[in-house]
């Protein structure tokens, strides 16, 4: 999606959402329980340090060997018969998947979740090319019937509530008659759902993790939907992005633990999935082809810069979006990015470049929740702050995508300003002087501290500068 | 295209100088362990929470359980993979009576309407399990030729048999004690439960796509 540079998107779209009652509430609720379960999960100081250092270890220790793994992944998927593409965009992705339905003249598609797949907006692109795409995860389906797109990385749909989700199903599904019951809301999806399944000519995935020792492709889920898409239809496509890879077989445990365990605090989810093949010749079920699209989308480049390739180590828990006051407040439309929250601060810059998506790196309080719940420890706060750096100030040979365009003109005044105030002292002590001995006639509004003055008092400065309450208590200058 | 994009992508990736990373040290995994004995009633109790459900026979009478089982349920079709020696059991137990029935899933999918039996008719499905985990509780499940990956998803209930003596205490030690790494198999599975939702306002909604129910048949030893 094209945006403006200097967008002020968030900040309008934050604003509309502070004033639904509703929507805070839902969200309010929704990350109260997912922060005290994960906390449950985490009981024990010792053990949460070590595996998350464990976790930290693993996925920078795939990501030192990026490429290599990844071609060492290719390989295996290949000997086990998974037919492996690589994609730089997500258009080519698109592309690569209708071409792969097209050759089994496949019309009839079932998703599992993917975020990848959000990420090119795939059904959009199969529904235009005349391909039915249904998602079949609970809350991605109640989204899509609704139009929308995720608000939350792992519960698409958190932010509606029953009474929104009945009306809807009783609006669209033939049949269907208002309820209010969730078991009732549940088997009513369970229905039209198991016919698709049924149908369907091939299923779609994501991946969790990606194993290079074996080409062994890990999903992650609690619904059976993602086995269903995979096992059931007669062709299977596996998204990734490259990041997924990790090293070896035992590298997944830790992760995996980590992953269920900070997304909704579930000591391990109710089925882990483990593709390594497709239907072998003696066998009775299961897709007789399986293919796995390995997507770029600007991630090779986020991965040339030694700091910034940290993002990269995510494993899309959700727990700095579920430990985010900024994202609990405003819900996760309001990023318009398809990763919302924190992890989404520090992605969408870097693919959409750091002016265009300068509203998104300024959306944080700093208060680095999220780098201390993050299981594999991104330190998203310092990323966040180096972020906006290169928006202002790039490094020389900066790597990141629209380095320098986006500080705002008084920000870099008021930094000019300081600099310069702090290398001449007789400007340093005028502007002391003005600030302190002007105090009073600082109007209660400051135009260009409007939006902090708006629910705030304006800072008065002291009566006296620090350098003369030190030299009156007797500090020795120098 | 693909093949300039591969190019070009390990390219740019290889290009890259990223830190070296910490070593990985496992001991925080390597050191859950529980006595064997413990093994068992802990996966139980961890299982139980998450909605499964449990039925203790045994090795002789797990057959005979299952069969009064599905008759006290009013479930009345059981598919089961034959070729295995839990089969054969589980055959000799149908001797006596053909109620309720046991259909053998031993064709194809697209066999004649076995797909269409598989998704409406059928009750319960069985299959063998490879072994336990304590630790988070949780079976571990092969699918093979003579075992269906479906047999334990499409059918509303899973019916699963668990030797209670081949529990690991993690997942992480089952796979390095029985070097799943130089041979995996086309499909393997953790499954802790039926399948289960909490997409609807985070409260939980079971058998939501796969298995409404999950019966674990544990074999205890006799004494
Ligand atoms: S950045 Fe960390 S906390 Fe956030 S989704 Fe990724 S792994 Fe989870």
């Amino acid at each position: 999606m094209p945006v403006e540079p200097g967008s002020h998107r968030f900040r309008d779209a934050a604003s509309s959402a502070l004033k639904d009652p509703g929507l805070r509430a839902n969200f309010r609720r929704a990350m109260d329980g997912l922060i005290s379960k994960r906390a449950a999960q985490f009981a024990d100081p010792v053990e949460w340090r070590d595996l998350k250092r464990l976790g930290s270890a693993i996925r920078a220790r795939s990501l030192a060997r990026l490429p290599e793994l990844l071609e060492r992944l290719e390989g295996r998927c290949l000997g086990n018969g998974i037919q492996v593409r690589w994609a730089e965009t997500t258009e080519d992705a698109n592309r690569i998947v209708l071409e792969i339905l097209r050759s089994h003249g496949a019309t009839r598609v079932v998703k599992g979740k993917s975020m990848v797949s959000e990420e090119m907006h795939l059904n959009e692109f199969l529904e235009e090319h005349g391909v039915e795409s249904l998602e079949s995860d609970l809350g991605e389906y109640i989204i899509q019937l609704d139009g929308e797109t995720p608000s939350h990385i792992i519960m698409p749909a958190i932010h509606k509530n029953r009474q929104q989700i009945a009306r809807l199903l009783g609006e669209k599904i033939r049949g269907a008659r208002y309820t209010e019951d969730i078991d009732e809301l549940t088997g009513i999806a369970r229905r039209v759902l198991r016919k698709k399944f049924f149908e369907a000519d091939a299923g779609i995935s994501g991946v969790n993790f990606a194993v290079a020792e074996t080409g062994t492709l890990c999903l992650v889920e609690n619904e059976g939907n993602g086995r269903m898409s995979t096992h059931v239809p007669p062709v299977h496509i596996a998204l990734m992005g490259l990041e997924k890879v990790v090293e070896n077989l035992e590298d997944v445990p830790p992760l995996y633990s980590l992953l269920t365990r900070s997304a909704t605090g579930q000591s391990i989810t109710t089925y882990f999935n483990m593709i390594t093949r497709p239907r072998t010749e003696a066998e009775k079920d299961g897709p007789l082809a399986v293919y796995l699209v390995i997507l770029d989308n600007g991630r090779s480049r986020i991965f040339e810069d030694p700091e910034l390739a940290a993002t990269l180590r995510c494993i899309r828990c959700g727990a700095c979006m579920n430990h985010c006051p900024v994202y609990t407040r405003v819900g996760g439309h309001a990023y318009e990015s398809t990763y919302p929250g924190p992890i989404g601060k520090i992605l969408a810059p870097q693919t959409d470049g750091v002016g265009a998506r300068h509203d998104l790196v300024e959306a944080s309080s700093l208060c680095g929740a999220c780098g201390e719940v993050c299981p594999v420890g991104i330190p998203i706060p310092e990323l966040i702050v180096r972020l906006r750096q290169e928006a202002a100030q790039p490094e020389p040979g900066s790597t990141v995508r629209g380095a320098g365009t986006g500080g705002s003109r008084g920000e870099s005044l008021a930094w000019r300003l300081w600099a310069k105030s702090h290398r001449h002292p007789v400007l340093y002590r005028l502007l002391g002087l003005t600030a302190t001995r002007l105090r009073r006639f600082i109007p209660g509004r400051l135009p260009v501290l409007a939006a902090w003055t708006s629910a705030r008092s304006t800072p008065r400065p002291a009566a006296r500068t620090l350098h003369e309450l030190a030299k009156s208590a007797g500090v020795a200058d120098e | 295209m693909s093949d300039g994009a591969r190019a070009r992508i390990l390219e740019r990736l290889a290009a890259a100088r990223p830190k070296s990373p910490a070593i990985s040290d496992f001991a925080v995994v390597a050191r859950k362990q529980w006595a064997a004995e413990a093994r068992y009633p802990r996966l139980r109790f961890l299982m139980e929470a998450v909605h499964s459900e449990f039925l203790e026979a045994t090795e002789a009478g797990w057959p005979l359980a299952i069969r009064e089982f599905l008759a006290e349920e009013g479930l009345s079709t059981l598919l089961y993979g034959p070729g295995t020696a839990a089969a054969g059991r589980l055959e000799a137990a149908w001797a006596a009576g053909t109620r309720p029935s046991l259909v053998a899933y031993d064709r194809p999918i697209e066999s004649e309407d076995l797909k269409r039996r598989l998704f409406e008719d059928i009750d319960a499905g069985f299959t063998t399990t490879r072994g336990g985990i304590a630790d988070t509780g949780g079976l571990i499940l092969w699918p093979t030729p003579d075992e269906p990956r479906l047999l334990s998803l499409v059918p509303p209930v899973h019916i699963a048999l668990l030797d209670s003596r081949s529990i690991h205490n993690t997942f992480w030690e089952a796979m390095r004690v029985e070097g799943w790494a130089s041979g995996m198999p086309p499909n393997a599975l953790l499954i802790s439960g039926p399948s289960k939702t909490a997409d609807i306002e985070q409260t939980l909604a079971y058998g939501v796509h796969g298995p409404k129910r999950l019966l674990v048949v544990a074999i205890l030893p006799e004494s």
